[in-house]
């Protein structure tokens, strides 16, 4: 049994490798189209894709300038020169035989990851560097044969390596969520997790307390969620402290994550390791970029999230509901809007419309920073007492999905407030002449206040839930008063 | 017919007739591996119909067979690809066929280009166009018998290290390497990608120029090619020559030596100044290359797995079984030989002592020509140490067949332009080929001082 005193004995250490797709048109060196959504299987490859002979590769420039665009958000030095490698190895969805990578000069060399944490210090997790290279195809395993589909081959990445700054499963997951926010925000991938957008290897050992030196490293490759990479180095942390526990030890391997058992593993170990035999591409030139060309590349990347959270400082948000507008850019900048053209209460309004809409993270989200003066008006109608909160929420969920005034919502739904004085007073007097309210008339004349719930009930019935119920209130104690 | 200029004198349908019919009469030679008759044949319609025009119009070529184009499959020589039907045209036929070329077939060669006789093509060796006991040389053996013995007037290659040159030295011909970057690689089957070249086999060199001025160029599909540089020039001044001392040794062949002088004699009468010069590194080519290059081909020759084309094994039980299987049984022993060394020279904990070691020995050999290109125009020598050996001489010997290759790897890890000119024959009347060098981008130069030491 692995007890919180026996994980204390540890310190646990963990780095990790993230595989972004980068979302360009076309693939990393071929013109075949990158988008292999809900495409039939090798849909979507050109010769050069399938290894043919004689093909060569031409290197993308969208890609390079998302690279680019990377590490700025990464706050990284873009190399002036940097190089293709060939990694080798044999395995059906790798056409050629190997892959190209950047192994001794990647492009993007040191950078910085500032994670938000819980308690609302922030964790540096230093970059090590990021280097483009080309996705694999997808096997697809029956019982007795296999399937390749080479859509995916060619698709660009980079692979964005951490230094093993994290040391928790909790400091793991921040770090990818906020690394899949700084790359969503710079408009680099499409960030469609389920499509493995983005794909998490964690490297994680662990020693005791007081050891000089990192315990043996176990890596748990293609995570493809915040939780599971939260979920498995916990269960890493836990599976490494039992065997140092028992006297054994940990042995440097390749594990996956059983998401079904919720566990780790084992693949391959060490031993097994492939030598991939890498080697200079010599059918591509060095990639050289100037001062100029990075710096226009970098001009375009979109406000980053740590420019909202220090923007949003005053609106004094809870965290979980900053976190919550953060998780997409579009809505960051919709709020941010909201903010600039009408202040801080409309923003706190919008933003927690937003923040309780949005516990689902899959959701499709089409409103976008140009929607500000509908959600503004919403709240200016809140605050003009026209909407009940009730009604305030209704209309905002119309609000996201189509593109019509919350003034014409209303008037559609017919549940505009009357604040009418006038209006409700008559109400209010059929209401208190109705014998059935006697009873609560002579509980309020003794002073039991409560009783007013019912009359202001009555009024809200009679008027089809458009009266103003704090102004019924109003009107109810004075009329009774002068009873 | 051995020109250009004799064929554009016939009509498209006549020459590809005429082609058609030499290569039936020379099988004997095992030039060929294929032909293209349909193709050419419509093509040569829709020559003669007007429909196709350009500086090549009705001019029957033959191409290498690592060349991919259409009509025939491309093989490389090699049993894995003995089925493959290329789905799309290397950019240099394409280019020929744009200005109304009509390749007639596609000519025998070392299986994957590896090799200096052809002898390791999987379909049997190509015969001397001079000597049928004796090798055509090699890869690209079959283009050059093709063209001595006239069955067309141009046949393409491939040049890796010394694939044009050498052949065309032991069958009489004009054989050109270019810089590096020349002609698109697109297309053709890759052998070691940072010297592979395309280039051509002419009778004279006229004809070089015009086929190399119509394929080379800028291609997208090639992020290697250079810019637009080749255009055909006249000799201009007369230019200063180095006679490379560690070629002309007593090691090379006495009548090979005899020719290389009577050469440089007549660049002295056309007024050539003509001096020794002394390149001690040159004694490492060989070393860097075959470390290089089989790097590079192990590499290159990883698609061929048995699974999306080409060879598969029958009765494979397993994955790896389907791999293995495959390769063995579709490679030649040349091209298992290559394979394991550049495995070997790529692998953890000796990539640095061999790979690494002849790259930054190969930096010093190019700054090493650099150094001498800045007295000297262009460089001499022979292209091969001796003239076209026998049949089965070398095959025993792998190292021996390397060392054959001596002389033209230099220009080749350099990255240089390099043409043999025929010189004259041995003794016994074999013909004996001398390399001209020049620095990069001087491949016109090269061709309008062979032109105008040539005789016709």
């Amino acid at each position: 049994m692995i007890t919180p005193e026996i994980l204390a004995k540890y310190k646990v250490t963990i780095g990790i490798e993230c595989h972004v797709q980068l979302n360009t048109k076309t693939k990393l060196f071929s013109g075949a189209d990158n988008d292999a959504r809900n495409k039939e299987p090798n849909a979507v490859i050109s010769p050069i894709d399938f290894g043919l002979p004689g093909m060569l590769p031409v290197l993308n420039k969208e890609a390079v300038i998302l690279a680019v665009r990377a590490g700025k958000a990464l706050e990284s030095d873009i190399a002036s020169v940097s190089r293709f490698d060939r990694k080798h190895y044999f395995y059906p969805d790798l056409p050629k035989g190997y892959q190209i990578s950047q192994l001794y000069e990647p492009i993007i060399i040191g950078g910085v990851v500032r994670v938000p944490q819980e308690d609302g210090s922030v964790l540096d997790v230093r970059i090590h560097h990021a280097h483009m290279e080309e996705d694999a195809g997808k096997l697809t395993h029956y019982s007795d044969y296999s399937l390749v589909d080479l859509n995916r081959a060619g698709t660009p990445l980079i692979e964005i390596v951490s230094e093993p700054d994290m040391h928790s499963a909790v400091e793991a997951k921040a770090y990818a969520t906020e690394l899949y926010r700084l790359m969503t925000y710079a408009g680099v991938t499409n960030g469609d997790l389920y499509q493995g957008n983005m794909r998490f290897d964690v490297n994680i050992s662990i020693a005791p307390l007081d050891a000089m030196e990192l315990g043996t490293r176990a890596e748990i490759k293609n995570l493809n969620s915040f939780r599971s990479v939260e979920r498995a180095a916990e269960y890493e942390y836990r599976r490494q402290a039992d065997l140092l526990e028992k006297g054994e030890r940990v042995i440097q391997e390749t594990r996956g994550w059983d998401d079904a058992a919720q566990k780790t593993v084992s693949q391959r170990s060490k031993e097994d390791a492939q030598d991939y035999r890498y080697m200079p591409d010599p059918d591509i030139p060095p990639l050289r970029l100037t001062e100029d060309e990075i710096a226009l590349y970098q001009s375009v990347v979109p406000r980053l999230p740590q420019y909202y959270r220090d923007a949003w400082r005053d609106l004094q948000l809870d965290r979980s509901v900053a976190d919550s507008l953060l998780a997409r850019r579009a809505i960051a900048e919709l709020i941010e809007a909201v903010r600039v053209q009408a202040g801080s209460a409309a923003t706190k309004h919008v933003a927690h419309w937003f923040a309780s809409s949005l516990s689902d993270e899959t959701s499709e989200i089409t409103v976008g920073q140009d929607d500000a003066p509908r959600f503004i008006e919403l709240s200016n109608m809140v605050t003009a007492n026209e909407l009940s909160s009730t009604a305030a929420k209704d209309i905002f969920n119309e609000l996201l999905l189509g593109h019509d005034s919350p003034r014409i919502i209303a008037e559609r739904k017919n549940i505009l407030q009357v604040s009418d004085t006038g209006a409700i007073a008559a109400i209010v007097d059929e209401v208190l002449s109705d014998p059935a309210s006697a009873q609560s008339v002579a509980d309020i004349k003794e002073g039991k206040d409560k009783a007013i719930g019912f009359l202001v009930g009555q009024v809200m019935k009679r008027s089809a839930g458009t009266a103003n119920p704090g102004l019924a209130s109003q009107l109810i104690r004075e009329k009774i008063k002068d009873l | 017919m051995t020109t250009i200029a004799e064929y554009q004198a016939h009509s498209a349908r006549e020459n590809v007739e005429a082609a058609l019919q030499k290569v039936h009469e020379n099988e004997s030679f095992h030039a060929l591996i294929s032909t293209t008759e349909a193709r050419a044949r419509e093509r040569a319609e829709a020559v003669d119909r007007g429909e196709i025009t350009g500086k090549l119009a009705g001019v029957p070529f033959i191409a290498k067979d690592n060349f991919l184009a259409y009509g025939a499959p491309t093989t490389a020589a090699s049993r894995i690809l003995e089925k493959f039907e290329a789905p799309i045209q290397a950019t240099a036929i394409e280019k020929l066929e744009a200005e109304g070329a009509i390749c007639i077939g596609k000519a025998n060669l070392d299986a994957f280009a590896h090799g200096g006789s052809t002898e390791n093509s999987t379909f049997g060796p190509t015969l001397n166009a001079f000597d049928q006991t004796r090798v055509a040389g090699g890869s690209s053996g079959g283009s050059a018998v093709a063209t001595a013995l006239g069955i067309v007037p141009f046949a393409i290659g491939t040049d890796t290290g010394g694939s044009i040159r050498q052949p065309a030295s032991f069958n009489g011909l004009v054989g050109v390497k270019p810089t590096y970057g020349t002609v698109s690689r697109f297309g053709v089957v890759a052998m070691a990608s940072s010297t592979d070249t395309i280039g051509v086999f002419t009778t004279n060199a006229s004809d070089a120029e015009l086929v190399m001025s119509i394929m080379a160029g800028q291609d997208n599909k090639d992020m290697t090619t250079l810019p637009d540089f080749f255009v055909p020039v006249s000799a201009g001044d007369k230019k200063r020559v180095g006679i490379i001392k560690q070629f002309m040794t007593d090691d090379v062949d006495a009548g090979v030596r005899a020719v290389v002088q009577d050469y440089v004699q007549r660049l002295k009468a056309k007024g050539y100044i003509v001096d020794e010069v002394d390149m001690p590194i040159l004694r490492y080519a060989l070393a860097m290359y075959y470390i290089i290059v089989p790097a590079e081909i192990s590499s290159n020759l990883g698609r061929y797995d048995g699974i999306r084309y080409g060879k598969r094994a029958e009765g494979a039980q397993s994955l790896n079984d389907v791999y293995g299987k495959s390769r063995d049984e579709g490679f030649e022993p040349e091209n298992k030989r290559r394979i394991m060394i550049g495995s070997f020279v790529l692998s953890s904990g000796y990539f640095d002592a061999y790979y690494l070691q002849a790259q930054k020995a190969r930096t010093l050999l190019i700054q090493a020509f650099d150094e001498l290109f800045k007295n000297y125009d262009v460089l001499i020598g022979p292209t091969a140490p001796t003239p076209a050996f026998k049949l089965g001489e070398n095959s025993e010997d792998p190292v021996k067949m390397y060392l054959a290759d001596v002389m033209t790897v230099p220009a080749s890890l350099a990255g240089l332009p390099a043409i043999n000119v025929p010189g004259g024959t041995n003794p016994d009347g074999l013909p004996v080929g001398v390399q001209l060098i020049g620095p990069r981008r001087s491949d016109a130069q090269l061709l309008a001082m062979a032109r105008e030491v040539e005789q016709r």
